[in-house]
């Protein structure tokens, strides 16, 4: 071998451990965030702190039901708006794909899934805080609804794209008429890609917290009236975060630490589901 | 007799037949109207449908709109009052009245490219490793699936741990290089920003890495051509604008990204004299003192800032989408 054929292969193995370094040293620090965040968080879980509510500064103990309590109304409303609408307008993109109303309605579903968080905030406010009267946790859970449409829009319109014609075909040649062909038919036999873009999402907004920050805002009490501030888990873990009290950081990381494993978990149960669905097609 | 007994029978029967076929033909009559109602129904059901999915599929339109609008109409006060010159003013004094924005409009650009360039090594380096040197495998579906979970962190706990173990980190290291001590600043929500978007790259790089034909790849290896040679000059040249496109789609979240910022960059309104130096985002600005405006023109200036945010991110996500469309097709 020339000394310039061994100088390109020392290169391009050169360049393989360097890739190989560069990934290894990006995913390694990563993991040991998860890790450290877990490990932070995991001893100040108990029953205590799933219990009750938080204490005011310097008195120790304190938990953060109303937390989890408002958080669980929060993303169950939110859910309920965006659920039927998603689905909806992702069968409508995937029945017509050609139409004028499909380009624009995709467009802006695009441009929907681009806006930060935080503007989405600032219009909740406009749209539902001010006309209501102060903040509610009716609003939080619409500014979060908006966040969940293109994720579902998106998954059920490709995993409806992806059912063959001759499926449709068939119930119509039965004699079914357009909404029981999609209901019947369709939507059951892409229930699990559907389903998948539904848990995606409410892992995605389960953590968002800049735009609770002027809808849903916080409460320090337990409180289940949707028209009044409620307390959500990732406003809790702002603000005991940014807070000087040690109890205080405590208690966030308790939160951070419920938050990170929710969000995780159903992560991995959505990929679970995908891969079955991808084996099955 | 017989014939008389015959003849009764006939008619009796006769008319039995005749009571059960029109009872027949009532009972058919009535499930044919029964038919025409419930294929009515049907049909009125399918239009309702039909025609919901019509206004769904408005609503998205009208939803978008709706918010450029509402963002335009409430900063309104603000453009008329300050005019053009709030994107270069260099003061921001809500108590004076002074509404400049360059001091976060600055930030933001900092921030996020720093960022981008921080994070474009490693997310290639992922993006090649997945795409074409270990594309099957246990341990490269094991990274994969991290780096795709990384992604899912809520931004809130990524901030949480930048200000315990980054900003203490980053402090000790200004102590070394001779600068403030602060911890708080441009370069953490920098470091941070990386971390976060370090998965959006990464795997839509992958993804566009795996589609380059084998042909092309096996072309250059008969040639002679070395791997790196045909990562060089064959899979990047191929892939550019789809590895264009995901980093277009990390800046426009890094721009956008709000609470992890908020957290780590020290809030405030002066123009950061170096990148160690606090500073604040558009983001942050509106996270920190949306509440706390007390006068119509400073609400309409901080509004001002999420419409310019709005269209900046707006714009770079659609240039991004267009690319990795044109790619996919």
């Amino acid at each position: 071998m020339s000394v310039q054929v061994k100088y390109r292969i020392g290169k391009s193995v050169g360049f393989q451990v360097l890739t190989i370094l560069l990934s290894v040293a990006c995913v390694i620090p990563l993991i040991f965030i998860l890790i450290y965040i877990i490990q932070a968080g995991i001893t100040k879980i108990n029953w205590h702190f799933l219990t009750n509510l938080p204490k005011p500064v310097g008195e120790i103990g304190g938990g953060i039901a109303n937390a989890l309590v408002g958080s669980m109304i929060v993303i169950g409303v939110a859910s309920v708006i965006a659920i039927p609408v998603g689905i909806l307008c992702g069968i409508y993109l995937s029945e017509n794909k050609n139409s004028k109303l499909a380009y624009w309605s995709r467009l802006c579903v695009d441009i929907l899934q681009g806006v930060p968080s935080i503007v989405i905030g600032i219009v909740a406010y406009f749209w539902l805080v001010k006309p209501l009267g102060g903040f509610s946790a009716l609003s939080g859970s619409a500014a979060l609804a908006v966040m969940m449409l293109p994720i579902i829009i998106r998954s059920t319109e490709e995993t409806l794209l992806m059912l063959p014609d001759t499926l449709r075909e068939a119930a119509y040649a039965l004699g079914m008429p357009f909404h029981r062909v999609i209901l019947k038919v369709i939507i059951p036999c892409g229930i699990s890609g559907i389903l998948s873009g539904v848990m995606l999402s409410v892992a995605r907004i389960a953590g968002e917290t800049a735009p609770l920050l002027f809808t849903a805002f916080g409460n320090n009490y337990m409180a289940t009236n949707l028209t009044k501030p409620m307390e959500t888990l990732p406003h809790v873990i702002f603000t005991y975060a940014t807070s000087p009290y040690n109890e205080w950081k405590d208690l966030a990381w308790g939160a951070s630490c419920m938050l990170l494993i929710f969000v995780l978990v159903l992560n991995i149960f959505t990929k679970f589901i995908t891969r079955k669905w991808k084996v099955q097609l | 007799m017989e014939t008389s007994i015959d003849n009764n029978l006939i008619t009796r029967s006769e008319n039995i037949l005749e009571r059960v076929i029109t009872s027949a033909k009532i009972r058919d009559a009535v499930k044919g109207i029964k038919r025409i109602k419930r294929s009515h129904r049907q049909i009125r059901a399918e239009n309702v449908f039909r025609k919901t999915i019509v206004i769904v599929a408005l609503l998205m339109v009208v939803l978008v709109l709706g918010i450029m609008l509402t963002l335009v109409l409430q900063s309104i006060l603000s453009i008329k009052t300050t005019g053009l010159a709030y994107l270069w003013g260099k003061t921001w004094d809500p108590v004076q009245d002074i509404f400049g924005a360059y001091p976060f409009l600055l930030g933001t650009l900092l921030t996020s490219f720093l960022a981008l360039f921080i994070s474009i090594p490693f997310s290639f380096a992922v993006a090649i490793f997945l795409g074409e040197y270990y594309p099957k495998g246990w341990l490269p579906n094991l990274l994969k699936n991290t780096v795709e979970l990384i992604a899912a962190v809520p931004s809130v706990i990524y901030g949480f741990w930048g200000l315990a173990v980054l900003v203490p980190i980053v402090r000790s290291l200004e102590t070394k290089i001779n600068v403030a001590p602060i911890g708080l600043g441009i370069f953490t929500s920098s470091l941070i920003l990386a971390v976060m978007i370090i998965p959006y790259a990464a795997s839509l790089g992958q993804s566009m890495i795996k589609m380059v034909p084998a042909n092309l790849k096996e072309a250059a290896y008969s040639l002679g051509a070395t791997r790196w040679e045909v990562i060089r000059s064959v899979i990047l040249p191929y892939t550019k604008s789809g590895l264009f496109a995901g980093v277009l789609l990390s800046l426009g979240r890094a721009l956008g990204e709000t609470m992890a910022v908020t957290m780590v960059i020290g809030n405030t309104s002066l123009i950061p004299k170096s990148i160690f130096a606090p500073g604040n985002t558009m983001a942050s600005v509106i996270a920190n003192e949306f509440t706390e405006a007390d006068h119509p023109v400073y609400l309409s200036a901080l509004i001002e800032l999420g419409l310019v945010l709005f269209l900046v991110t707006v714009v770079i996500n659609m240039i991004g989408k267009r690319l990795t469309k044109k790619f996919t097709n």
